[in-house]
């Protein structure tokens, strides 16, 4: 196995979320694969998928297209590369990290498994990558939204009971001790409490 | 009250998800024991995939995924059981206003009797364009393993044209099915219920003929587990199934379906309008747009008539078309393996009743395909369109006697 061969291969990546299948895109560059394609729009694919006639197809499990993929399996006339798994019997382990990163594999029938592991490997990581990033991004809008919410309760008490704002924080975290609740719950409640006074 | 035993099912948003819905949404499966989680998935493969793994404990599937699975056919295998079946008929056969013009202009009476005839219809424009060296005619279906792949290959052959020469068959998600036959990208397709009136209702196409038309009962959704799971779990299975019982047979009264196609319609199942939703549930199809609702009784069942009982007889006519279709090589034994797949063992255990049970569903399909079940080997030998004659043939020879 030398690596112009393996570099040789054309990867076809199926994915309908534009950053994801950018970072594949560039993690399989990096690695040396050259040709990458990225297809994202579901209509017409069959055609797309015999022109572009790839060895690897890389697919995201959201993607409805999955069914469509899975009758390139089945030998057919109209089919000149019969599509096949990239798993075999014996292969249960990696089908399942594959789904536990969110990704599946198909490659073209009689592609030697060594060849394509290093695609999977990496297109794995990179689905994992993704998901950190997604989590820690709704984490951050989450952290803002709260933030936000805390700041305008505590406007509320400095302006109504003319606190600074150290108090105004300081009796928010004391009720929320009190209360057994998260801060951001009892500023909420306030905001609102606040809304029906005005 | 002992706590709940969490189970996890995965299903396809489709009419005919409905008892899985029902049981959890109107709480069948509490009464059972059981705290009832759906994962809404978007491919059939994503099910296949989801149970093998564990990911899911069992799902809605098409009628002959488990048979696939089970036979390692399409994918790795994993024995696989289809202890209950969720739904009767349910699909239907839709095509778009162009070609149903072209039918009418070739064949108008055979075109509006529907059914079977309209296969005739179908073939004659088949036959001309091809004399007039136009494209190939296409048609979408969801899955390779499905009712309406085979369904709609019989109804196809039924008409004399050979699927795999005369017309184009694609696989397309039932949700695309819309968008393509507006891009013209396929003039036709079969699918399950809301997508034939979604696709009246956007795309001005016309419901052709409905599974209840050509085959009276049969068989569509089962609940696929992994064999293994099955062992493991037999009493969260049984409640499951009793549960999964109890809701097909409150959706059976019509009184319900309303409220059913409510439920439905909501943003975590379906996603569809009520309005689009109810036309299936309450058996009255608006076949083109326009017209006024049919009398389509019997559209989709998912109680009455025995429905929920497996049918070995439908089972072994799948594996039939299986290797009728070049699916399936070998020379398995038909008829042993549809009674392994399809038991009615745990169905019979579940509900209390004492095995054999007269399976109305079995005779119904039975006289439909003319299919007997005691003598695979002759209905295979009266099989004149298929992919290869001789896989057929060894197979015919293969069965026991």
């Amino acid at each position: 196995m030398s690596e112009t061969t393996d570099t040789d291969l054309t990867i076809l990546v199926l994915d309908e979320n534009p950053v994801r299948s950018a970072i594949l895109e560039s993690g399989l560059k990096e690695a040396g694969f050259s040709e990458v394609i990225i297809l994202s729009e579901p209509l017409g694919l069959v055609d797309q998928i015999y022109k572009v006639d790839p060895d690897v197809v890389l697919i995201d499990l959201e993607n409805p297209s999955r069914d469509m993929l899975e009758q390139m399996f089945q030998v057919s006339r109209a089919v000149r590369r019969p599509i096949a798994m990239f798993v075999d019997q014996a292969d249960k382990m990696s089908i399942e990290r594959a789904i536990e990163a969110g990704v599946s594999a198909y490659i073209v029938d009689g592609l030697k498994k060594e060849r394509v592991k290093p695609i999977l490997d990496m297109t794995m990581s990179r689905f994992r990558a993704f998901d950190r990033l997604q989590r820690e991004l709704d984490e951050a809008k989450t952290a803002l939204e709260e933030r936000k919410v805390i700041d305008r309760a505590k406007g509320i008490l400095m302006s109504r009971k003319n606190l600074s704002e150290a108090d105004a924080y300081a009796q928010l975290r004391r009720s929320a001790m009190m209360q057994n609740r998260k801060i951001y719950d009892v500023a909420l409640s306030l905001i609102s409490a606040a809304e029906l006074l005005e | 009250m002992a706590t709940l035993k969490s189970l996890h099912v995965g299903l396809i948003p489709l009419v005919d998800a409905a008892p899985l819905v029902i049981a959890r949404e109107l709480g069948f499966a509490t009464q059972e024991g059981l705290s009832l989680h759906l994962h809404k998935e978007v491919s059939w493969a994503n099910i296949r995939d989801k149970v093998n793994v564990g990911h899911i404990d069992c799902a809605h599937m098409l009628a002959p995924m488990p048979l696939a699975a089970t036979l390692g056919i399409g994918h790795i295998q994993a024995k696989t059981i289809a202890p209950l079946t969720l739904s009767l008929n349910g699909n239907a056969i839709t095509v778009s206003k162009a070609l149903h013009l072209q039918m009418l202009d070739a064949d108008q009476s055979n075109t509006l009797k529907g059914g079977r005839a309209a296969g005739q219809a179908l073939a004659k424009v088949v036959r001309l364009r091809q004399k007039k060296g136009d494209p190939q005619i296409s048609f979408g279906t969801v899955y390779p393993f499905s009712c309406h792949n085979y369904e709609l290959r019989d109804w196809l052959a039924g008409a004399g044209l050979n699927p795999d020469d005369d017309v184009n068959l694609v696989i397309l998600p039932p949700s695309l099915m819309t968008e393509s036959l507006q891009a013209g990208q396929i003039d036709g397709f079969v699918a399950g219920e809301p997508w034939n009136s979604v696709a009246v209702e956007r795309a001005e196409a016309c419901i052709l003929a409905t599974k209840r038309e050509l085959w009276g009962l049969a068989p569509e959704k089962v609940l696929g587990v992994r064999a293994g799971w099955a062992d493991q779990h037999l009493d969260e299975l049984q409640a499951l199934i009793r549960a999964i019982v109890y809701a097909g047979q409150w959706l059976d009264q019509s009184a319900n379906r309303v409220q059913a196609a409510e439920i439905l319609s909501r943003s975590e199942y379906l996603n569809v309008p009520t309005d689009i939703i109810v036309r299936a549930l309450t058996s009255a199809l608006i076949r083109q747009p326009g017209q006024t609702p049919g009398d389509d009784r019997g559209f989709v069942i998912f109680s009455r008539e025995g429905a929920s009982q497996p049918s070995t007889t439908y089972a072994a006519w799948l594996l039939t078309q299986m290797a009728r279709w070049g699916q399936l090589t070998g020379d398995i034994d038909i008829v042993g393996l549809a009674q392994t797949v399809f038991s009615s063992d745990l169905y019979a255990t579940a509900l209390q009743v004492d095995a054999p049970i007269p399976n109305k569903v079995d005779d119904a399909v039975r006289a439909a395909a003319r299919f007997d079940v005691t003598n695979v080997s002759s209905y295979l030998k009266t099989v004149t369109i298929s992919s290869d004659p001789d896989v057929l043939q060894q197979l015919a020879v293969a069965q026991p006697r």
